[in-house]
């Protein structure tokens, strides 16, 4: 599995994408954490760019890496190696490589001018990396036409990144009478980017400055034990897809 | 030889009539090895005018009260003790100098407002440089008039509501100087009740329980270059009207009923060159009216202002707007206040003719911001892409914000330093 690993990473990293990802990451962080005065508000507006683009290319690239190298596991597949160190194989070296391709682009600007705020930043980056790849396993799995199955993906990375949060905002609204401070956690952890980016805001202690809805949140997920369950929530969006696609990969009609 | 003389004769008499009334004020000396061993029989041996002076050591002398024109003065800070039981010093004449001591244990009760020091029905009375250390309130002034409460430390328990009272308090003053005190974990670092024609200077106010500043009903008063920091509730202002708030600063003020300034039901006021940074809500205005709010900084505060319907005539000019996570909110769509020459960080407009002012007006108000304020839960949601896209959205093709809430000149750069 290990050289399959290695193969997998060796070829991913040298694809003009993931250049282009690497490099046009590492220019918006340089750029971004230069321009502002202020570290913290730098890393907000990295947030956004992060939160934003990070799910697309991750989910987006795995997807079109697995349809572009079905041959490639046609022919893993007619070697003595069981399904399921194949897809482990393909999930870790997907994973990795664009992890690496985010540590490079976010991680050295990051270290270079917002070392005490940006870590938290550049954790929820990875794990999102590793989710949302993960989920693009998942649809390329289940669909097997190529377009179609970028089609879908794209649905989910729009569900992920826009309808979901309109959904709550909506239920926010017309729930308004009840109080819904800790339903809306719940709700939250339903969505990984939600969850990131909620991590990322309680780490900057920027809480403080949204009133009460921030005081609560404070009070359950600021505290080591809420990081703590943040951070398990986060590795289970991580491990779930996977997991899903494994089972559906196993039985799958090549 | 007659107008000379004249004039040497009335000097002499002058300066032997002066010299006369200067020995008739005595100094009596108070200290442990002294003839003179408490400061209670000092001030009884004491005439109007006589200073005592009062030497290092510890005095248990239970309640003193200060009824001639007296100068009580402390070298090198002795320590007047109130064991956890008395008001330690009353005064109640006009006319008298509490210099230089250091108090220690008020007497704390839920009836009876125990102070380090009260001043009752006086005028004239000078309270400086003391330390007061765990007094229930700290100065207490009521009935009093013209008197000067300068350079004193003051420090309480902290803890909650009840155990502590309010650092300085002034309850039915007139012409109060409250200058350059420190006050810390008191209930309210400074508290006004009906004064009228104050000034409060230089003061620091912090960690304080409840507000650091607290005004009620009081008219004319003026507050200059303070520091408000860590309150649990910053600064309140209510129910008055003529009050100038000049050059303080407020920060670190946070919780979620915990502001910069709040004014209540306030008229004809002067909010000028203050500063607000990191601050929950830099200033809330409830039923403000006719307010000048010029060349004030709010930076990196959650709200920085938040003005209520109920408001009117309010002006803001010249002010700054940095980094704050909302600039303006409100609960209406109704707006009586006029906004001009700001300067707004999140303005995006030009300025063709290069007058420093940018040609497309600024509405300060962002649909997520009003979307909080009714639906506070919906603060989750702050930072998400969603949010940002309504904000966007709004901005293009504003429907939902009130209109008439808009800097139509909006400045380009920064201008104040």
């Amino acid at each position: 599995m290990n050289k399959m690993l290695k193969y997998i990473i060796a070829d991913i990293l040298r694809t003009k994408v993931m250049i282009g990802y690497m490099v046009l990451l590492f220019v918006i962080s340089f750029v971004v954490f230069a321009s502002e005065s202020n570290a913290s508000k730098g890393v907000l507006t990295m947030m956004s760019i992060v939160l934003f683009m990070v799910p697309l290319v991750s989910v987006l690239f795995s997807a079109i890496y697995l349809y572009n190298s079905a041959e490639f596991i046609e022919l893993m597949l007619s070697q003595p190696i069981n399904r399921s160190q194949v897809w482990i194989g393909m999930y870790t070296g997907l994973g990795l490589s664009l992890i690496i391709a985010f540590c490079v682009g976010f991680g050295v600007p990051m270290l270079l001018f917002a070392s005490n705020h940006g870590w938290v930043l550049f954790v929820s980056g990875i794990f999102l990396t590793a989710c949302f790849s993960g989920i693009g396993l998942l649809a390329s799995v289940k669909v097997r036409d190529k377009a179609r199955g970028i089609g879908t993906v794209l649905m989910i990375w729009i569900f992920f990144a826009i309808i979901f949060d309109g959904m709550v905002l909506f239920l926010s609204f017309q729930l308004a009478d009840y109080p819904l401070e800790k339903p809306m956690m719940i709700m939250s952890a339903l969505n990984p980017v939600d969850l990131a980016r909620i991590f990322v805001l309680l780490a900057m202690n920027i809480s403080a400055l949204l009133g009460y809805t921030g005081a609560v949140f404070n009070a359950y997920l600021g505290s080591g034990l809420g990081r703590l369950i943040c951070a398990t929530v986060l590795l289970g969006w991580c491990i779930l897809p996977y997991w899903i696609s494994l089972k559906w990969f196993k039985k799958k009609d090549l | 030889m007659t107008v000379k003389t004249g004039i040497l004769k009335w000097l002499v008499s002058c300066c032997i009539c002066f010299f006369t009334c200067i020995s008739h004020a005595r100094v009596i000396e108070v200290s442990v090895n002294a003839i003179v061993q408490s400061i209670a029989s000092a001030i009884q041996l004491a005439d109007h005018g006589d200073t005592v002076m009062v030497f290092p050591g510890i005095y248990r002398e239970g309640n003193l009260i200060v009824n001639k024109r007296i100068s009580l003065i402390g070298i090198d800070h002795p320590i007047l003790d109130g064991e956890n039981k008395f008001e330690i010093i009353s005064v109640t004449s006009d006319s008298v100098l509490i210099q230089g001591f250091h108090f220690i244990d008020s007497g704390i009760s839920g009836t009876v407002d125990f102070a380090g020091l009260k001043i009752y029905d006086a005028s004239h009375v000078v309270v400086e440089e003391n330390i007061l250390e765990r007094t229930f309130f700290g100065i207490y002034s009521q009935h009093a008039k013209n008197c000067i409460i300068k350079n004193n430390e003051l420090q309480s328990f902290g803890g909650d509501e009840l155990q502590c009272g309010n650092g300085i308090h002034c309850w039915k003053c007139d012409s109060m100087q409250i200058i350059h005190n420190t006050v810390k974990n008191h209930r309210d670092g400074i508290y006004f009740e009906f004064v009228t024609n104050s000034i409060i200077w230089r003061n620091v106010s912090e960690q304080n329980v409840r507000y650091g500043l607290h005004f009620m009903f009081s008219n004319d008063d003026t507050y200059v270059a303070n520091y408000f920091h860590h309150n649990g509730a910053g600064v309140a202002v209510m129910f008055s009207n003529h009050v100038s708030m000049l050059g303080n600063h407020f920060s670190q003020n946070w919780g979620d009923s915990a502001y910069g300034i709040l004014l209540k039901e306030i008229s004809d006021g002067f909010i000028i060159g203050n500063q607000f940074d990191e601050n929950t809500t830099g200033i809330v205005m409830e039923g403000a009216n006719r307010i000048e709010t010029k060349r004030n900084l709010f930076s990196s505060n959650g709200h920085a202002l938040r003005i209520q319907a109920s408001c009117m005539d309010i002006v803001l000019e010249n002010n700054e707007f940095i980094a704050n996570i909302f600039d303006v909110s409100t609960n209406g769509s109704l707006v009586m206040n006029s906004f001009h020459r700001n300067f707004w960080d999140k303005y995006e407009g030009y300025d063709l003719n290069r007058n420093g002012l940018g040609d497309v007006p600024f509405h300060p108000v962002s649909l997520y911001g009003m979307i909080t304020e009714k639906n506070p839960p919906a603060m989750m949601l702050f930072g998400s892409f969603f949010t940002k896209l309504l904000d966007r959205t709004e901005r293009v093709m504003p429907g939902l914000t009130p209109e008439n809430l808009v800097d139509h000149e909006p400045r380009m750069k920064r201008f104040l330093m």
